[in-house]
């Protein structure tokens, strides 16, 4: 019998489960847009079949970073900026889990934008959410990453002289295999590209826009937006890299100036790093965590490799 | 001395095959049934540059590099090809000759590549004069023609073996095996024949004047030669590790390899990643979710690490670090050994941190502490550093192949089953008290996620049983007082259950102590006995743990004495400073005797430490060490 009895549980699941009563309420500011992944995820999880026990799901800081407080799952609530070092393990080490990572934008484009890189190079299993308000919330309002050029804060009192990165383009040149971008205020497209993103074998990342009423309040986000595979204006190959990077290219600009754009911009088959690793015999078939509890496991030993040093 | 042991000495320039001839004829010594220990001296830099790979032999134990050396194999650097003079790395061709007179003891012998080193370069160096003054033995031959005459250029280092086995009268028969193991057919034929012309040149054209030869020495069991960094790496297979993530760092690059080249094969996972921030978060989700993991790095590595490590704190979550000391600050000297990153390693990251520190000595205790960083970290549900240096990273010793012929431990330590899971307290909402209050020894067992009934929140924040943020008061000095508290039981479990990691030597009796720790310890020991052969009486103690610290050992020893010295290589005292503050007390007991020059400490400085303290001379102490007097009144 395996160690691990709830990966694989095939249990109706209803979506309470994931928040019983007693959990801690959320200390977000009313308006936030972080209630808008919370529920999304909420409403995810159950319908593609999930238990709360078979999932982990790996934070960063920030008022981001709190969404594991109020979302039932096994949770590891980690440091500013190194939720994918740790979530990446967590799945090599057991495949079965399947592993969510979330962050700010401070979080996973700023202080962890390094590993935001590597984990869509090397394609791991796992679906990563940046909640984007274009601002650090948690520390009062800084400038962030994606703030717009010209943006004031008290870090930048004169304007912010930097041009907002481009997580969307940043994600599908590091290699990352499902890039989406969805909003708060839109519940139901939110929901979907989850679920998507959650069964998507491989690194999916979701740039999420949710509002900041407190710091941001001129951020673009509250505008109607439109979906870009649904408008007859966008008409683009999704799985076509070289469409999908001026769709995003347009939709990076048009965030900060004209409409916004929401909607899947990338979808890829390369096969999951797990996958590879597996290919190459760099990682066992069946998932590491569960060896320890084999009683019949063989465990060789450092005596076996003398020889060469006899 | 030059009667019982042999301290040979290979140099040529990086990249010339130092390492594997010195390696190979480690083993053929070994295999003679001689007790050998190596050390290595290289520059950073890939090739060329001056390097030396010494190997003592004897009959006895060694656990120490020697006073100098007797015996020189000087090949030439090859990839010395800056004629230039004055150019920024000169000419070093010569170098492995004249950079290593200075060190050769009386009587000693000298063989020279006269092939690659021109006349011309050699007689610049007086070495005639010298060889009379010292009684020194002095072989120019031409080892670059023997080579090529049946092979290549390079198969030089086989002639300079061949030439070494000669004089000292050696049988070929161990170096021979050793050549048919290492050696694919098509280049073994001519090494073969360039070790026996060499061998048979020497014996029959010349006469041996000198008294060197190879010592006798018998095993009581199959002898295996490991590095430190071998030993640490097997400790950890066999503990069950089957996780590392890594960043390439030297010292720290050697265990991350071993690692890397074995762990798939054997089921587990190796993971080179993006830098050392990562490696460490790597190691703590892996061991968060079940498996046992380890990471590393040398001092700038490890202090990116000091973010994550304060996570496996803060959540509870057993890793094993590893610091592989080199010279600092900074990127200091790559390929120096110092013990520069003590107090660094015991604080670093913020809070009140509990973590376990072991500083293992020899090719041994890094074998045994390793097994029992394991084991600490997984039934306490603490991060455990195995601190240690360049030098027994690298260095070689024989230690019976019975060391490590013990059975793996594949145990999770305080890690719950789901069967055990159901008998635990849990909110009413499902949630499992992974962080419960009131256990026993500070220890709150964990589930991992995937397992039935054990959901929890693990946060670097503090948090209540259930894993909630929380800034409760009660509730932080309960969680702070228990994290503590692992930190005592960890202490009576070492000092009740294993046998103490502390290492004494010397005299029981005697009123003058020397205390060290890490991989200085070797020449502290050699040094007590020789002290202790001229009449002096002395002890000394090496000590491993260094958090938490043996209060109750130390204090004993330093009570039972009228002084100590304290012997570590580093500028600033750090480990005497540890044992003042643990110990609250004996400032004006200890002196310190400190090297940072880059080269590991040998036996002969530690007696002229004892003789500068004892008779208290103002002269300066020639090899580069400091005494630093004793604090306090
Ligand atoms: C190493 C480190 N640096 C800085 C901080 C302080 N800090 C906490 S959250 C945060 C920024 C949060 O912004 P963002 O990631 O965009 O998340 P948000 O709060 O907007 O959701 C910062 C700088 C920290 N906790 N750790
Ligand atoms: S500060 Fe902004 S991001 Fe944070 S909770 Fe309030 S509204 Fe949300």
């Amino acid at each position: 019998m395996s160690a691990f009895n709830a990966i694989g549980d095939e249990r109706e699941i209803d979506r309470d489960e994931f928040t019983p009563g007693l959990e801690p309420q959320p200390t977000w500011c009313p308006g936030c847009g972080d209630f808008g992944v919370l529920k999304a995820l909420k409403q995810a999880l159950p319908e593609v079949g999930l238990t709360p026990e078979e999932v982990l799901t790996v934070t960063g800081i920030g008022c981001s970073g709190k969404l594991n407080s109020y979302l039932d799952t096994y949770g590891f609530h980690t440091i500013h900026g190194r939720s994918l070092p740790v979530a990446r393990a967590a799945k090599l080490a057991n495949d079965g889990l399947t592993v969510v990572a979330a962050g700010g934008d401070g979080d996973g484009y700023g202080i962890g934008g390094n590993h935001f890189m590597h984990t869509a190079r090397e394609n791991h299993d796992m679906t990563y959410i940046v909640f984007n308000n274009e601002v650090f919330g948690l520390t009062k309002g800084q400038t962030s990453p994606t703030s717009p050029k010209g943006h004031t804060s008290k870090t930048t009192p004169h304007g912010n002289a930097k041009s907002p990165i481009r997580p969307l383009s940043l994600a599908l040149t590091s290699g990352a295999t499902y890039i989406a971008r969805t909003a708060a205020v839109n519940p139901n497209q939110a929901k979907e590209i989850i679920k998507e993103a959650i069964e998507h074998d491989g690194f999916a990342h979701i740039d999420f826009l949710t509002q900041c009423p407190t710091w941001n309040k001129d951020a673009r986000q509250y505008v109607p937006y439109v979906d870009v595979q649904e408008s007859d204006d966008y008409d683009f190959d999704i799985h076509d890299r070289q469409e999908a990077q001026e769709m995003m290219f347009e939709t990076e600009n048009a965030l900060y100036e004209g409409t916004v754009l929401t909607g899947r911009y990338f979808v890829d088959e390369r096969p999951s790093y797990q996958q590879q690793k597996k290919e190459l015999g760099e990682m066992p078939e069946e998932p590491l965590a569960e060896r320890y509890f084999d009683d019949d496991a063989e465990w060789e030993r450092s005596y076996d490799l003398l020889e060469r040093h006899k | 001395m030059s009667d019982h042991e042999l301290i040979w000495r290979i140099a040529g320039g990086s990249g010339d095959g130092i390492d594997s001839t010195s390696q190979n004829f480690a083993k053929a010594l070994m295999r003679s049934g001689l007790d050998v220990f190596t050390h290595r001296h290289y520059p950073s830099r890939i090739r060329g540059g001056h390097t030396y790979v010494e190997i003592r032999a004897a009959g006895h134990k060694v656990q120490s590099r020697g006073d100098g050396y007797n015996f020189l194999l000087a090949l030439g650097d090859s990839f010395a090809r800056n004629p230039k003079e004055g150019a920024y790395y000169g000419n070093e061709e010569i170098k492995p000759l004249s950079e290593n007179l200075d060190e050769l003891n009386e009587g000693g012998i000298i063989v020279y590549d006269s092939g690659l080193l021109s006349e011309d370069d050699v007689s610049e160096l007086d070495l005639e004069e010298r060889a009379e003054e010292n009684d020194w033995h002095v072989f120019p031959i031409d080892l670059r023609a023997m080579a090529k005459e049946h092979g290549r250029e390079v198969m030089r280092n086989t002639a300079g073996v061949g030439v070494t086995a000669a004089l000292l009268e050696m049988n070929l028969e161990h170096i021979e095996d050793l050549m048919r193991d290492a050696m694919p057919e098509k280049i073994l034929e001519p090494n073969l024949e360039i070790l026996h012309d060499a061998h048979d040149m020497i014996t029959e054209e010349y006469d041996f004047e000198h008294d060197l030869r190879i010592p006798e020495g018998d095993h009581e069991g199959e002898q295996a030669l490991l590095s430190g960094s071998n030993a640490i790496a097997y400790g950890a297979i066999d503990s069950g590790c089957r996780f590392i993530a890594g960043y390439p760092m030297t010292p720290w690059t050697d265990v991350f390899t071993i690692m890397s080249q074995n762990l798939p094969d054997m089921g587990g996972i190796s993971e080179q990643v993006e830098d050392e921030i990562a490696a460490a978060a790597l190691a703590v989700g892996a061991s968060h979710a079940g498996v046992k993991a380890m990471s590393g790095s040398s001092g700038g590595g490890f202090a990116l690490m000091s973010e994550p490590l304060g996570l496996a704190e803060m959540t509870e979550t057993p890793i094993v670090l590893l610091e592989s000391m080199r010279a600092g600050p900074s990127t200091g000297m790559p390929t120096k050994p110092e013990q520069g990153d003590l107090e660094f390693t015991l604080y670093t990251s913020q809070g009140d941190s509990a973590r376990v520190v072991f500083a293992p000595a020899n090719i041994e205790e890094a074998y045994e502490q390793t097994r029992l960083a394991f084991h600490i970290a997984y039934e306490y549900q603490i991060p455990t550093i195995i601190i240690y240096d360049q030098k027994l990273s690298g260095e070689n010793e024989n230690v019976p192949v019975s060391l490590l012929d013990r059975e793996p431990d594949p145990s999770l330590g305080s890690t719950l089953t789901e069967d055990e899971l159901e008998d635990l307290p849990h909110d009413e909402s499902g949630k499992f008290h992974r962080f419960q209050h009131d256990v026993e020894n500070g220890v709150s067992p964990r589930s991992l996620p995937g397992q039935k009934g054990g959901r929890y929140l693990a946060t670097g924040n503090e948090h209540t049983p259930a894993g909630h943020i929380s800034e409760d008061p009660d509730n932080r000095v309960f969680q702070m007082d228990r994290r503590l508290e692992k930190l005592e039981a960890i202490r009576a479990e070492l000092d009740e259950e294993h046998d103490s990691n502390q290492t004494y030597a010397g005299d029981e009796s005697a009123d003058f102590g020397i205390i060290t720790w890490g991989s200085a310890q070797g020449a502290v020991v050699e040094a007590t006995e020789r002290l202790n052969d001229q009449g002096h009486s002395v002890k000394a103690v090496g000590v491993s743990d260094m958090m938490p610290f043996p209060e109750a050992e130390l204090t004993e020893f330093i009570e039972s004495v009228d002084q100590a010295m304290v012997v570590e290589m580093n500028a600033t005292a750090q480990f005497r400073g540890l044992i003042q503050k643990e110990l609250g007390r004996y400032g004006e007991k200890l002196t310190s005797l400190l090297k940072y020059n880059g080269n590991p400490f040998e036996p002969a400085d530690i007696v002229e430490g004892y003789e500068l303290n004892v008779d208290g001379s103002d002269a300066e102490p020639d090899a580069q060490v400091r005494i630093e007097p004793a604090a306090g009144d």
